[in-house]
């Protein structure tokens, strides 16, 4: 038995029909190349969720760890009644729905832009990976810097602001300053993977559709959009996914102040800065259960715009 | 009239991508006390410009030049580790039939959506107990985590590509499995596995939930974390011509690698996602 696990080399057309032999030692070959990548995947994800699961029936403070006793659900009612939680639900919706709809927009005309141009492409290419890579907390700052009344840019550029404007001191203005530097730093991700699925919309398609009179209008919306929508539905699961885990910036640019707090955040700080593991594990769980929900809302929805569109077509 | 609106989407996609690059570099050459008092607010250091001190100051500041260490000795270690577990599970996903092929993939995906911060209770907990806590292996285990499903997506889509029938070919003519491995299949490879561990450093080295939390000290504090509580002379205030010299040059691999490499990264992002 042993002889036939097989090196992966002499697998091969050529040789006598599969045995069910052949299908095992390849099985077992595939088991072993996966094994250590799912368990490394687990190791870190499936086992401390299920910790945090536990620990969350807990009272379990780190600053009296020998108090630890079993409160059933009060953690999850303590939550799920505060308001606290669902503004901070509500404003990481927000986050995540006005961020991906404006990377939405501005990624595809980069993308445009990318398709249609013939020079300074290794240029584009090496600009717009910068944004990309920057390190998250390195945009914090730079925007942070830039919209602080003091020593800021903004507030000069631009014509209806006053100088002394502080950003910082209410909640819009700050949210919009974080989502200023989430956009910056991740519409180039968007745009690259459009651009993508713009290169796979054929030429010869949209010509027919100029030959029989459609504007530029109409060849967007009939014609180019509905095609490249797979890349559009991959460019939104993981952008918006991305955005409802919102915190760097929020951590470096406000802190949590003036309201501006996500979910992620109020986990961190019930855990790191106020050491209630037992309630940090409670809204580790919460989260955890609403990024599942906002996966299968995003899902459910592009099903049904596919539906609809395999409907008009 | 066409080719006009195309100069102005380039320039626009030029100064979108590169105006608060080119902000925190001027902010760097500015001097602390102008930046501090507000003297000279305007775009450029005019009157403030302190050419190299601020990058003098955090070159000397012990704690910042261990971050850069931890950082790269992490990013460097996550990646390659992570790249070698990624291109076995990648080549039996792209080349053998086996059940629970889709699993692996679900699980990967799953990670790759995986609320980060939950997992900051547990972990934190836990690595304190097993003695992980503030250590490189406690950061290099996570990061290799959640670069795994990058790294498989992106090499699973590679590994399809490649003409497997080469290897054969190549036998035939008399090659050794083992050189046929060598000089035909690890050249085709090669840009595949090397694109994944670009994307999987990208990762590592801008990481922060983990950077934070796993760690109390200069002992594996990253640079992403290590900005964040960098506090100059003045407590109260933020040195914001200190920190914008620290971030530049934290920036720097970044746009060293994006310069030799921005070819393979674009097809690597790209080849995950869609082909995928």
């Amino acid at each position: 038995m042993t002889s036939t696990v097989a090196t992966p080399a002499t697998k091969g057309g050529r040789q006598a029909p599969e045995t069910s032999d052949r299908a095992k030692a390849e099985s077992r070959l595939a088991a072993k190349l996966v094994a250590p990548a799912l368990v490394v995947m687990l190791v870190v994800t499936a086992f401390p969720i299920l910790r945090a699961l536990w620990l969350s029936f807990y009272n379990y403070s780190l600053t009296a760890p020998e108090d630890k006793e079993f409160v059933g659900l009060s953690n999850y009612l303590t939550a799920l009644t505060d308001g606290l939680f669902w503004r901070d639900i509500g404003m990481t919706v927000i986050y995540m729905v006005v961020t991906v709809g404006v990377e939405l927009v501005i990624g595809f005309i980069f993308a445009m832009v990318m398709h249609r141009v013939i020079f300074a492409r290794g240029v584009i290419r090496t600009s717009i990976l910068i944004p990309y890579g920057i390190i998250t907390v390195v945009s914090g700052f730079a925007w942070q810097f830039a919209f602080t009344y003091q020593n800021g840019f903004v507030n000069g550029w631009l014509p209806f602001i006053d100088d002394q404007f502080n950003w910082f001191g209410d909640t819009v203005p700050a949210v919009i300053a974080i989502m200023v530097s989430e956009i910056w730093k991740t519409t180039p991700f968007m745009s690259l993977l459009l651009l993508a699925g713009l290169a796979q919309v054929s030429d010869d398609m949209i010509e027919a559709a100029k030959v029989d009179g459609a504007t530029w209008w109409q060849r967007l919306w009939k014609v180019i959009i509905p095609n490249m929508r797979a890349a559009i539905m991959v460019a939104v699961l993981f952008r918006a996914l991305d955005a409802y885990r919102i915190f760097d910036n929020i951590f470096v640019m406000t802190n949590g102040a003036v309201n501006t707090e996500s979910i992620s955040f109020l986990t961190y700080r019930q855990t790191i800065e106020q050491f209630q593991l037992g309630m940090g594990s409670a809204l580790a769980v919460l989260l955890f259960l609403s990024v599942l929900l906002v996966a299968f809302i995003i899902v459910k929805l592009f099903r049904v715009d596919l539906a609809q569109a395999r409907g008009e077509g | 009239m066409k080719k006009t609106g195309l100069v102005v989407g380039v320039a626009a996609v030029l100064v979108w991508c590169l105006l608060p690059v080119a902000w925190i570099v001027s902010l760097s050459f500015k001097s602390q006390d102008a930046v501090s008092n507000g003297t000279d607010p305007g775009f450029l250091p005019l009157d403030s410009f302190t050419g190299w001190d601020n990058y003098q100051a955090v070159w000397d500041d012990e704690q910042f030049r261990r971050a850069i260490l931890n950082s790269l000795g992490i990013s460097l270690i996550a990646t390659l580790l992570s790249v070698i577990i990624a291109t076995l599970a990648a080549y039996a996903i792209a080349r053998l039939e086996f059940r629970g092929k889709k699993f692996v993939l679900t699980v990967a995906l799953a990670i790759a959506m995986f609320p980060v911060v939950s997992l900051v209770s547990p972990l934190f907990d836990l690595w304190r107990t097993i003695g992980l806590y503030d250590t490189w292996p406690g950061l290099i285990i996570p990061y290799m985590s959640f670069t795994l499903p990058l790294a498989i997506w992106t090499l699973s889509a590679f590994f399809r590509e490649i003409p497997w029938e080469m290897e054969q070919a190549a036998q035939v003519d008399g090659a050794t499995s083992w050189q046929a491995f060598r000089k035909v299949i690890v050249p085709l490879a090669a840009p595949g596995v090397f694109t994944a561990a670009i994307l999987t450093f990208f990762f590592a080295w801008n990481d922060f939930v983990f950077g934070i939390t796993l760690t109390s000290t200069e002992n594996a504090r990253p640079i992403p974390a290590a900005l964040s509580f960098f506090v100059g002379p003045d407590p109260f205030q933020r040195p914001a011509g200190l920190l914008a010299a620290a971030a530049v040059i934290a920036t720097i691999p970044i746009v060293v690698i994006v310069l030799l490499f921005q070819r393979k990264i674009v097809a690597g992002l790209t080849s995950g996602a869609v082909k995928g």
